[in-house]
């Protein structure tokens, strides 16, 4: 085993450390700027997972240096990839911050739940519905059961 | 009980990449694209940074693709923060050395910023990252006098003009019987500054957009009165 | 490649993953930023051992630089710029009540 597989080994778990660190941080955080920040790791992981998927150990930077010779180089096509996808990102985030700004601006909170709760009272005030709806017990009618037994086909033809 | 279930979650995608990604070939990739372009990129488009041609050069439709993105989330986010209020009275000026200091950066840092762009088809660096530090460099007055304004119609001006002037320039590559943004006049002086045609231009035209876009976003986020 | 590299490169991953899980867990905001700056700080290192210059500048100057600008001018108008929690904010509340009670 030579090193270099070793340090493929941790830039790899690196990049997937992060994907799953960022979205672990989007499900369990309860306040919505917690979770742009845990958006930002994810991509950042992301990024190192695409710019890992180009990496030759053997190879230098690609970059001409000098003329005539042509030494191995890594791909650089994810590079250019990448390039465009931190600049993308940047502006998603810009763009998620200032949707932030807004709820906290109609809202008065952040908490992911209260905010829930604020929306969903708001939709069911135009919706003119009472808001207490839940898994369990909808309000509307149950949609019926599929019958047992009976082929697809059947059920399609007599609707 | 939820956090369980998250953690889990996490674990197990974490666990399930790992064991995809071990199955991989650690370090010499397959890159059949990547080789092909290393052999010709020189020649044809005379960019001694293969980054750089590809980013303009094989795949410039699709850097157009993402200053349409760019553009796109700019204008959202404008959108999204509504009416600017100005909040010169209440935020106090910054101090003698923030003050001068910031005027005293101004200059070094356009200097920075348009060695980083006209370089971008020798040395690494471009359009994106040469256009990130111009928008600091007009972002920083802003901080050190929190009064002082940029001038919003000019910010939209220069960022109309470089989209474009890169869509023109892909237009007059169309004229000319070639593909949509093809790279054009290349000389045979690889390595030089004036060397690769048309790539240079279209990397200045991304830079003031990209400069010109996010210093418009900056200020506005910064101008956005807090509390309702 | 050389074990030195090898070293380096370690010490970064640990530094990163580090600082992605402390970015979680911290109470402070700023903080948060603070360390959601030095991940892609360490990232842009990364890339430089990756033999990916280009990808490591823009990942410096936007993923370090520009984006801790915007999540922290974001968080002074998410009104929770705050260097120490609560202390701070008793303090505002008692000087509200002073000025108050001498209108």
């Amino acid at each position: 085993m030579t090193p270099t597989i070793d340090l493929e080994l941790i830039l790899y778990i690196t990049a997937l450390g992060l994907i799953s660190i960022g979205l672990a941080g989007v499900v369990l955080s309860q306040h919505l700027f917690r979770m742009v920040l845990a958006l930002v790791i994810a991509e950042a992981g992301a990024n190192l997972m695409l710019v890992l998927a180009g990496y030759r150990w053997d190879a230098v930077a690609p970059i001409l240096t000098s003329l005539g010779e042509h030494p191995q180089m890594v791909d650089p096509v994810p590079q250019a990839m990448v390039l465009t996808a931190i600049v993308i990102g940047v502006g998603i985030q810009a763009l998620a911050v200032s949707i932030l700004i807004r709820i906290r601006q109609r809202f008065g909170t952040l908490d992911r739940h209260e905010v829930a709760a604020h929306m969903d009272a708001e939709i069911a005030q135009i919706a003119g519905t009472s808001r207490d709806m839940s898994q369990e017990s909808p309000l509307g009618e149950r949609p019926l059961p599929p019958l047992p037994g009976t082929p697809a086909a059947s059920r399609e033809g007599r609707s | 009980m939820r956090n369980l279930t998250g953690l889990l979650f996490a674990g197990g995608l974490g666990f399930m990449l790992l064991s995809i990604a071990s199955g991989l070939d650690f370090g010499a990739p397959p890159m059949l694209v990547g080789e092909a372009i290393q052999s010709v990129a020189p020649q044809e488009t005379g960019a001694t940074n293969i980054v750089t041609s590809v980013v303009l050069g094989y795949r410039g439709i699709d850097t157009l693709g993402e200053l349409s993105i760019l553009f796109a989330a700019a204008a959202a986010a404008g959108l999204v923060l509504g009416r600017r209020h100005t909040t010169a009275g209440t935020l106090t000026e910054g101090g003698f050395v923030l003050r001068y200091g910031g005027a005293m950066l101004f200059p070094l840092l356009m200097t920075i910023g348009f060695y980083i762009i006209f370089h971008g088809h020798l040395t690494p660096g471009g359009g994106f990252q040469g256009g990130v530090i111009l928008a600091a460099a007009f972002f920083l007055p802003l901080l050190a006098r929190p009064g002082a304004r940029l001038h919003h119609g000019m910010l939209s001006m220069i960022e109309g003009f470089a989209g474009s002037s890169f869509i023109l320039i892909g237009l007059v590559a169309l004229a000319e019987g070639e593909a949509f943004l093809q790279p054009m006049l290349i000389q045979d002086t690889l390595g030089q500054l004036v060397s690769a045609g048309t790539l240079p231009l279209l990397y200045l035209a991304v830079g003031l957009k990209v400069g010109a876009e996010l210093a418009g976003l900056l200020s506005h986020l910064a101008q956005t009165e807090s509390e309702a | 490649m050389t074990e030195i590299e090898l070293w380096i490169a370690a010490l970064l991953s640990l530094t990163v993953l580090s600082a992605a899980v402390l970015v979680l867990l911290v109470k402070n905001h700023i903080a948060a930023v603070a360390a959601a700056s030095v991940v892609s700080l360490g990232l842009a290192l990364l890339f430089v051992l990756m033999r990916a210059p280009d990808v490591a500048m823009t990942e410096a100057a936007i993923g370090a630089g520009l984006s801790s600008l915007i999540l922290a001018l974001a968080l002074r108008r998410l009104g929770l710029w705050q260097i120490d929690g609560v202390k701070s904010r008793q303090n505002l509340i008692k000087a509200i009540n002073g000025v108050e009670r001498d209108a």
